[in-house]
């Protein structure tokens, strides 16, 4: 099947183009790096089916980064490439243009973001432009869809572009003499919009635009999700489920095995959604009405964040700091990433130059930074004992965040590498885009936690029921009871800890008793392992050498940090 | 006047002349837009030897202290 390869520098609308030639939807965002992986699509052209393949952003052909290096790798598998270019950067964009002109592969350019370039006094010679690349040149509009039916009947026309091998000062000058026939820049400045986007890197302003953001979208967080559980999903469960489950109860005869594993155990004659325990009561109530609320939360103001620009900002804010941990400021993105999900966490961190950084960081995600499963457990749970045991776990994880990443930075060889990235302009975020990507979030979680979720249910009822937990219970006493101060039973949330966060917080709510246990228990849940899908990522992108050593740097600083939290609380 | 970009001013301009750094440096700044001849302004940095924001034709671009340190610019002279 012919191969087509959607290939341009970061954060030039790349995935929003994808999106529109194969209808599968991506994730895109206004940051260079969205896109870490190639993702493929099909469509038709011609009534032949053709497979387009989103690539990830790189400025050359020498790549700089795993990212870059993918992008480069791929291109030697594609019949043709859609080279899309940022029409408001011609010259720059132009750069990554000659090269792969140079590979001699069939090519069609995309001028986008050409909507942009008539408010920002930018005037393109197509014509000329054309004439001077010798391959078609189509004029788009991702965000709108302008140009694309055009950029489709256009593809069979693209023809191995007319050029020689040049080196990196010839193509600089050739793009210059380009440029000059074809563009016209008159300066019309947008003033108070310049300063307001230059503000946040200052140092005074951008500190205190940084407060405001991060106060104001975690109290976003907070008031959406616990809005949706408590004026949506919790009434819902309790007053259309509960009645239809205590009717099954009754049917299944109040107890029994096959009654405590398919409605749960009942306490004082009642079901509870969290501690009952079976596949419709907790299997339901834990993902659809404590954790999804937060995902959809977490996610709509995340993709807000992501869709403005201002993330890169937050980067150059950070950087000094995250050089103390041995990252530079870029590496605050996959941190970000990971209070919603480990996974896509991980695999961002792509976008960082070296191993050792790489190492850091996934290590520190793994570690430090809980999930919005884990959370929306954390704040369920422990919450009902006091906000400031919430805000303990949540200290504790910070403080581990820096310490062991202090300590990471000083025991690996190596140096963190600078900073270096393109600031986007601000954008007023895209709704349909925002709509979409958090649905095709959400629906990732309902797909992949949801069954691991119920599977992880069944097995703990069969598991209890033959009485496995009881022998690895004495077993573990140990460490468990002596060094972190937990019930003996708790074992088994730290077991089911490998499967699921939320699944597994919810178990520890079973045994413990206590503010502090509580505490304990969700620092050391969060910490020790990653869930079964963060634990499969973790290994492919690390290898497995890595990869052991993360894991045991989880293993001994969880039990260390539950055993001071156990000394001195 | 030639100032490293680390002791250019805020909203100051000048013209890149030199880059001193290896090949590597010069391909990843090349590819970003910065290089010999180019006319950059400084938007600002940030404290304790944070990274350097500096605006080339219609980009922003945020460049780390140790690198901006090797980036070296003609002075515009104030009109």
């Amino acid at each position: 099947m012919m191969k087509i390869l959607l290939m341009g520098n970061p954060n030039v609308g790349k995935s929003v183009i994808f999106s529109r030639l194969t209808g599968v939807r991506v994730v895109s965002s206004n940051y260079p790096g969205t896109t870490v992986n190639y993702t493929s699509g099909f469509m038709k052209i011609d009534e032949r089916k053709v497979e387009i393949i989103d690539v990830p952003g790189t400025y050359t052909l020498e790549p700089t980064c795993e990212a870059e290096k993918i992008a480069a790798e791929m291109l030697k598998t594609g019949d043709i490439v859609i080279n899309v270019v940022d029409a408001t950067n011609l010259e720059r964009n132009l750069y990554l243009t000659l090269q792969l002109m140079e590979m001699k592969i069939p090519m069609i350019v995309a001028l986008n973001l050409w909507d942009d370039t008539r408010h920002r006094g930018i005037e393109i010679n197509l014509e000329k432009l054309r004439e001077n690349l010798g391959v078609p040149v189509i004029p788009t509009s991702g965000l709108n869809g302008e140009g694309i039916k055009e950029l489709v009947t256009h593809i069979p026309q693209a023809v191995p572009p007319p050029s020689q091998m040049r080196s990196r000062d010839e193509r600089w000058s050739l793009i210059g003499s380009i440029t000059d026939q074809v563009q016209q820049i008159s300066h019309r400045h947008h003033r108070w919009f310049e300063r307001l986007e230059d503000a946040s890197v200052k140092p005074k302003t951008g500190i205190f635009i940084a407060a405001i953001v991060l106060t104001g979208s975690f109290m976003a967080i907070r008031f959406i999700g616990e809005f949706l559980i408590n004026h949506l999903l919790d009434p819902l469960f309790h007053s259309l489920w509960l009645p239809v489950l205590m009717k099954l109860s009754t049917l299944m005869g109040k107890s029994g095995l096959a009654h405590d594993v398919v409605v749960g155990k009942l306490m004082n004659g009642e079901i509870n959604f969290v501690e009952s325990f079976g596949l419709l009561s907790s299997g339901l109530y834990v993902p659809f009405a404590m954790v999804l609320p937060y995902i959809i939360s977490f996610y709509l103001i995340l993709g807000i964040l992501e869709d403005t620009g201002y993330l890169p900002r937050l980067a150059v804010l950070l950087d000094t700091t995250m050089h103390k941990i041995g990252l530079h400021g870029f590496a605050i993105i996959p941190a970000l990433l990971g209070f919603g999900c480990s996974v896509p966490a991980v695999m961002a961190t792509r976008v960082l130059e070296s191993r050792r950084e790489r190492f850091i960081a996934a290590t520190l995600v793994c570690i430090a930074i809980p999930c919005a499963s884990a959370q929306a457990m954390i704040f369920g749970l422990v919450g009902k004992y006091g906000g400031q045991y919430v805000a303990l776990v949540y200290g504790t994880l910070l403080a581990v965040w820096i310490i062991l990443g202090v300590i990471l930075n000083h025991l690996l060889k190596g140096f963190s590498p600078e900073l270096l990235i393109e600031i986007p302009p601000y954008r007023v975020p895209p709704w349909g885009t925002i709509i979409q990507k958090l649905w095709g979030r959400t629906r990732g979680f309902l797909l992949e936690a949801v069954p691991i979720i119920l599977a992880a249910v069944l097995v703990i009822n069969i598991l209890f029921v033959l009485g496995i937990f009881d022998h690895i219970a004495s077993f573990t006493a140990p460490v468990i009871t002596g060094v972190l101060g937990l019930p003996e039973e708790s074992v088994t949330a730290v077991i089911v800890g490998l499967l699921r966060k939320d699944a597994a917080l919810g178990m520890l709510a079973l045994s413990v008793m206590t503010a502090k246990q509580m505490v304990i228990g969700s620092v050391v849940l969060t910490m020790f392992f990653p869930c079964i899908a963060t634990f499969v990522v973790l290994l492919r992108e690390l290898g497995l050498k890595d990869f052991l050593k993360s894991a045991s740097i989880m293993l001994v600083s969880s039990v260390a940090v539950g055993g001071i939290l156990n000394a001195i609380l | 006047m030639v100032k490293s970009l680390n002791d250019l001013n805020s909203e100051e301009s000048g013209v890149v002349s030199e880059i001193r750094g290896g090949q590597g440096l010069v391909n990843r700044l090349n590819a970003l837009g910065i290089r010999t001849g180019k006319k950059i302004t400084k938007i600002s940095s940030m404290l304790l030897h944070g990274p350097v924001t500096i605006r080339i034709d219609r980009a922003r671009v945020a460049i780390g202290f140790g690198m901006a340190a090797k980036i070296f610019v003609e002075v515009d002279k104030r009109t």
